[in-house]
């Protein structure tokens, strides 16, 4: 088999459980009312610019960005908007939100809605940045950050890469690699797109070496295109990480601090490379995404393609019921996702998966003492030591926290997935991030 | 060999005089000024290092009280909140200026969300801490305004006054509070807040920081701030504001009426450490001796909710026992 690339420093094997892997994407019924928070962006949440009562098309811009880090939001569905109100997100906090009763399903004038491939785009890189920022586009890899952003490329700085991540790391989830599989051709067009936007000439898809169909069916794909490359990859998590994949790809290491443009390289997922393609050559918003709904006691663990602001309880219905047996549901997969507090949040444009854990599985085992076995250190992805951050969080010193680069910590639970003594580092780590944030605001702000 | 003895002698007693000399000359040089009224202020101060008063410690307050005597002529912006008026008099006397009398304040918990008002919608699993908590959930009961009960309060407090009740997952403050200030900062909700201890330890307040629309806020929890407005109308003293459906009781203002305690639906303004108004012999539930504080009261009206009684004025009575 060969030497394959990956990142070098720690990482993980958890047990893949991708239960459903080949499994096609079917489609979602409309719902009867959905939920579409305003907030579904890393950055400023967005501005409505409809109001109470108003009768939507699907597709209609109904909250534009708030800030420069910021995205459109579209109307999923056709209707009317019955209610502009604080509802409860994945956490159960209340946010800002529209909730729009379904009526018919009628799409907005220019749309194109069919599933025509459309292979040429003669666009210019300003019109297609264009096109994406109305599209309201933003990292569908669960990260949210918003696309036209991370496409306009700073002054003084020059893209060399583009990179697509088709690698899906997490366990259980399967949306993006059978994205590939079914919409191979629209990605590589996506792939095109974004390297015109990005003015790059070079490629490279990478993909994990446990997704063989998708390799090959992607290297028969662009095997004519000229600049992109499909590189597989050892499957190790986290490598679908931003800085993580350039490392495994490129051998550049993004520096401390800093967004990966500083070593040349922009890194999109192929989802965002799908909803791309989508909003360049159709004008259609993002207003849907493939979303996987598993779990071990589920009775058919499906890849679902689902308009945003639909109740996870659709989705976990169409699975086959809500089980028992569930001690825990989360939002996207087992390694990074967020419980979520009810089974009536809606599906926002960042939810790569449903998962639904057994009780047996949903509890955290008891703590014990760190037994100084430093395995936390030999995981860490990020090179930094877990059970000294987590130490200095739990007893406050946040400013030490911070000399020890605890803001580097990418969140993936790697030291806390190996850790023997099962200690729960990374939520001290966490508490460390957003202390240490909090400190850095009030140095900047002085 | 004597000679040795003594040419040694002669020599480190010779350095050790030169040496003296030099430094009772660099001392006399780099002398710094200190006041010693900073002494004198910081032997009556309390020595807690609490940091209540807004300086690092007992030894920066000293200072700047020395400071702003010499040059402002006043105290009246400075307060040890620890010492209370009685330090501060006697800082004052140090100084030879006055004061102005303050009253003292008490750190009150504004939630009343307890097991039995708030029940368990969801269960956290993690470290116990509220600051990380908050950034992760809403709370247990669904409400994102309410305590947490994970006790950053708890461990901030250095006076041993803030303690968790296990039966209700509230923080009760007894009667060590100082009014540091240092639980209000530990909250990552603002639940806390310092208010004026009242006299007779007497005080009304609103125990609850939910800003969400009345049937929201109830559908959480029963005893929340509904945002009606019945208190406002019903004070005489403009002393209840209204802003985000959230009630809110001026302390300065307040006299200690009790009326928006009577016309309160939802049972959230409290008030402690009143004469019950009509005594009632059939009451059960008899509160315990010398608890002067809000969480007492607290629970005894949950084990009413508990029982199914919701009558507001008994459980008014109730809050008013102790």
């Amino acid at each position: 088999m060969g030497f394959l690339k990956t990142f070098v420093l720690g990482g993980i094997h958890p047990p893949e459980n991708k239960l459903s892997a080949g499994k096609p994407i079917r489609s979602l019924s409309v719902p009867v009312q959905v939920v579409v928070p305003m907030g579904q962006n890393l950055g400023a949440p967005s501005k409505p610019v409809v109001k109470r009562g108003d009768k939507v098309k699907t597709g209609q811009l109904i909250a534009e960005a708030g800030g420069f880090i910021s995205s459109n939001v579209h109307s999923p569905v056709s209707g009317t908007i019955f209610k502009i109100d604080n509802m409860m997100d994945a956490s159960g906090f209340r946010r800002p939100a529209f909730i729009i009763k379904v009526e018919g399903d009628e799409w907005m004038d220019g749309i194109d809605n069919t599933e025509t491939f459309v292979k040429d785009v003669t666009l210019s890189s300003e019109e297609i940045i264009a096109k994406v920022k109305n599209a309201g586009i933003v990292g569908m890899g669960g990260a949210t950050f918003p696309t036209h952003v991370k496409l306009m490329v700073p002054p003084g700085r020059n893209a060399e890469y583009l990179i697509i991540n088709g690698v899906e790391c997490e366990p259980y989830l399967t949306a993006d690699h059978q994205l590939m599989l079914e919409k191979g051709p629209e990605i590589v067009v996506g792939t095109k797109i974004l390297m015109k936007a990005l003015k790059v000439n070079r490629a490279v898809i990478g993909i994990e070496n446990n997704k063989p169909d998708a390799i090959k069916l992607m290297r028969d794909l662009t095997a004519e295109e000229e600049g992109i490359v499909v590189q597989p990859l050892k499957v190790k998590y986290p490598q679908g990480g931003e800085k993580q994949l350039i490392k495994a790809v490129t051998n550049r290491e993004v520096p401390s601090g800093k967004l990966p443009i500083e070593v040349g390289c922009v890194v999109q997922n192929v989802g965002t490379a799908f909803a791309v393609y989508e909003a360049v050559t159709k004008n259609k918003p993002l207003i849907e995404r493939v979303v996987t709904v598993t779990g071990k006691a589920l009775e058919n663990p499906s890849n679902l393609r689902v308009r945003i602001g639909t109740p996870v309880r659709a989705l976990v219905d169409e699975a086959g019921g809500f089980p028992d047996d569930t001690g825990k549901i989360i939002g996207g997969g087992p390694m990074m996702g967020k419980a979520l507090a009810t089974l009536d949040v809606p599906v926002v444009k960042g939810t790569s998966g449903i998962l639904l854990q057994r009780e047996e599985a949903a509890h955290r085992p008891v703590e014990g003492p760190c037994i100084r076995c430093s395995k936390c250190t030999q995981v860490c992805p990020m090179g930094l030591e877990p059970f000294l951050l987590s130490r200095l969080a739990r007893v406050g010193n946040y400013e030490a926290a911070e000399g020890e680069g605890v803001m580097d910590c990418i969140e993936c639970g790697s030291c806390q997935y190996t850790c023997p003594a099962k200690i729960p580092l990374l939520d001290y780590l966490r508490l460390g991030k957003n202390k240490v944030g909090v400190l850095i605001r009030a140095r900047t702000k002085r | 060999m004597d000679n040795v003895v003594f040419i040694s002698m002669l020599v480190l007693g010779a350095l050790g005089l030169v040496s003296a000399i030099i430094l009772y000359f660099v001392a006399r040089k780099f002398k710094v000024f200190e006041d010693p009224k900073i002494d004198e202020v910081e032997a009556v101060l309390p020595n807690a290092n609490c940091g209540g008063c807004g300086y690092p410690g007992c030894r920066p307050f000293a200072e700047v009280t020395t400071k702003k005597a010499k040059e402002d002529k006043s105290l009246d912006d400075l307060l040890c909140p620890v010492g209370g008026n009685d330090v501060m008099k006697m800082i004052a006397d140090i100084h030879g200026l006055s004061i102005q009398e303050r009253d003292p304040m008490i750190a009150v918990v504004r939630c009343n969300g307890t097991f039995a008002h708030s029940p368990e919608k969801v269960k956290f699993e993690g470290v116990t801490s509220c600051s990380f908590a908050d950034a992760l959930f809403a709370g247990e009961g669904g409400c994102q305004y309410g305590c947490l009960g994970l006790g950053d309060c708890v461990d901030a407090c250095g006076f041993d006054a803030i303690n968790m009740d296990a039966e209700t997952g509230l923080p009760v403050v007894n009667d060590k509070c100082t009014a540091c200030g240092a639980c209000v900062i530990a909250c990552p909700r603002d639940i806390i807040e310092l208010r004026e201890k009242g006299p007779k330890d007497k005080r009304i307040f609103v125990s609850c920081v939910n800003k969400d629309k009345g049937a929201t806020a109830i559908k959480n929890c029963d005893v929340a701030c509904i945002g009606c407005g019945k208190c406002e109308k019903v004070c005489e003293f403009d002393a209840i504001t209204i802003s985000n459906f959230l009630s809110y009781i001026d302390f300065d203002k307040c006299r200690l009426c009790r009326k928006c305690v009577e016309v309160c639906p939802t049972n959230s303004i409290w008030e402690v450490n009143f004469k019950p108004r009509k005594p009632r012999p059939e009451k059960a539930v008899k509160p315990k001796q010398n608890s002067v504080n809000v969480a007492t009261a607290t629970l005894i009206t949950s084990q009413k909710i508990v029982s199914g009684t919701k009558n507001t004025e008994r459980s008014n009575i109730d809050k008013s026992e102790n």
